[in-house]
């Protein structure tokens, strides 16, 4: 076995972190405007931009709509490419976030997670990279700092994948991870260089019937993502589907082949499973609050209530076997949305979740916990609830009420 | 649909196209094309200014007007502006008629 690479522990918060990260993976371009939480990404990379720390072109843009289209432009040259927003900047990117995913750009974002307006609100939820569920892009959730610097430089791998080819979203909860000073351990320079490589780009069919390398370069000229009427456009959306597909395994195989570098993995890199073996209730979470029901679930262990923990790392593609396989035996679950979805049965998370589950033989009783909306905090009192209530169901055998919001006013 | 077309694990990425788009061309789109009786029309222009693509040529050497089919939509105003209705919009017969270039 290669001898692991020397590592130091400094402290960053998650923001820091990321920036940190996409330096290391010497990206080419980063083309961003600025937004709470995502701010000290930019202000960061934009610091090492001016001290001559790394070759990158910094691209300040009048908006997030451009940023997009900048990174989408730039990543279609063969460039690597990073940007980060959140919240109404990520809205705003909407368009171009389809495009990007269209183009098979592999542009790197991190969306440091925050809620939308109206009323303003700029703390820590999901519904801004929620919003962006159907967008085409590989969304990848993080529990603290140490992840989202971990993830960062996983995603170039997964994304620049000639098989995958496709966006990444690293989402970490705005403020909790962002802004939060954490003991990172991070890899020197060369270890990441190593680990990410050059960026390889699928070879594809030009008009000209010549097979070429997948970038914009006057040598071997190409028209990419022009118009496709009804008798086209339906192949090219079920190959972009193909990439998500392919990612479910390029994941997998990043996590592991990250493990053996540093010694850290997390879950097979698509779940996180915590105490599930023989759990017969539990949590699916997304993000941050994991931490906090690991915690809750060593005092129930204690106790001697079998209850465990499922953090959703990846949520799309979606990892519909890994999620079957790791709730096989558990009778009672909740699944927690930090997102509203407006007028649905339960959150995007729960639907998907449930969904998952129903085609296997013995399904466990599902409901649904709203909660944390507008960086409302989860107190571990309130998470504690959540196992309670599900000892509820499973002694009583019946769901009096499917959808819950955690930590209301009623 | 015709059989030719690719499946989708047969077409580029990304869309990139198969064709050159030099050979791509609006009048491709259209679904009717105009033919002019020579006997009926005067001349008068009028088809040539109405036209939203330009695409109805006055050619001074041969003090005649032509039709560029190649960026033609088929949209049928000079046949509905002509004063003489010296122009009628058709249906192609074959994969040629009515195309450009």
């Amino acid at each position: 076995m290669k001898e692991q690479p020397k590592q130091e522990t400094i402290p960053l918060n998650g923001d820091e972190a990321i920036a940190l990260a996409a330096k290391q993976c010497d990206v080419d371009v980063v083309a961003a405007y600025p937004i709470t939480p995502q701010t000290i990404i930019v202000e960061k990379f934009s610091e090492y931009v001016a001290n001559g720390e790394v070759q990158t072109e910094f691209v300040c843009t009048e908006s997030e709509h451009s940023a997009m289209t900048a990174c989408l432009a730039a990543a279609v040259t063969g460039a690597r490419t990073f940007t980060a927003s959140a919240s109404a900047g990520l809205a705003l990117m909407h368009e171009m976030l389809f495009v990007t995913s269209g183009f098979r750009a592999p542009v790197v974002m991190a969306v440091a997670n925050r809620a939308l307006s109206a009323p303003l609100n700029i703390h820590g939820d999901q519904s801004d990279s929620m919003a962006e569920r159907d967008s085409g892009w590989i969304h990848i959730y993080v529990e603290n700092a140490q992840e989202a610097y971990d993830s960062v430089i996983q995603a170039f791998k997964i994304a620049e994948d000639t098989g995958v080819s496709l966006p990444v979203i690293v989402g970490l909860d705005g403020f909790t991870i962002s802004h939060t000073l954490e003991n990172v351990t991070v890899l020197g320079d060369d270890a990441v260089d190593q680990f990410v490589g050059e960026r390889q780009l699928p070879i594809v069919l030009t008009h000209e019937g010549k097979t070429v390398p997948f970038k914009l370069d006057p040598e071997n000229p190409m028209t990419m993502g022009p118009n496709a009427l009804p008798n086209y456009y339906f192949e090219f959306k079920r190959q972009q589907e193909e990439g998500m597909r392919n990612a479910l395994k390029k994941i997998q195989e990043v996590n592991s082949e990250y493990a053996k570098l540093t010694g850290r993995s997390y879950g097979d890199g698509l779940v996180d499973n915590y105490k599930l073996d023989d759990a017969e209730i539990a949590v699916v979470v997304v993000g941050s609050t994991a931490g906090t029901l690991k915690f809750i679930v060593d005092q129930m262990r204690q106790e001697g209530v079998k209850a465990g923990v499922l953090r959703l790392r990846t949520f799309r593609p979606f990892p519909v076997e890994q999620l079957r396989s790791a709730l096989k035996n558990v009778k009672t679950v909740a699944v927690m949305d930090k997102a509203m979805s407006f007028g649905g049965f339960g959150g995007a998370v729960f639907g998907e979740v449930r969904n998952a589950l129903y085609d296997t033989k013995e399904h466990p009783t599902i409901v649904n916990y709203i909660f944390g909306l507008g960086g409302r905090d989860a107190t571990p009192r309130e998470l504690r609830k959540i196992y309670d209530d599900l000892l509820k169901i499973d002694k009583k055998g019946n769901v009096e009420t499917t959808v819950h919001f955690l930590g209301l006013r009623e | 649909m015709s059989g030719k077309e690719k499946s989708w694990r047969e077409v580029s990425i990304a869309g990139i196209c198969s064709k050159s788009s030099l050979g791509f061309f609006t009048g491709d789109w259209k679904t009717y094309y105009p033919v002019r009786d020579v006997e009926k029309c005067t001349k008068c222009l009028t088809c040539v200014m109405f036209c939203p693509e330009g695409a109805i040529k006055w050619a001074p050497e041969k003090g005649d007007i032509w039709f560029d089919m190649s960026f033609c939509k088929g949209c049928g105003i000079c046949a509905n502006e002509c004063p003489t209705k010296a122009i009628t919009m058709k249906l192609p017969q074959t994969e040629e008629e009515g195309r450009g270039k």
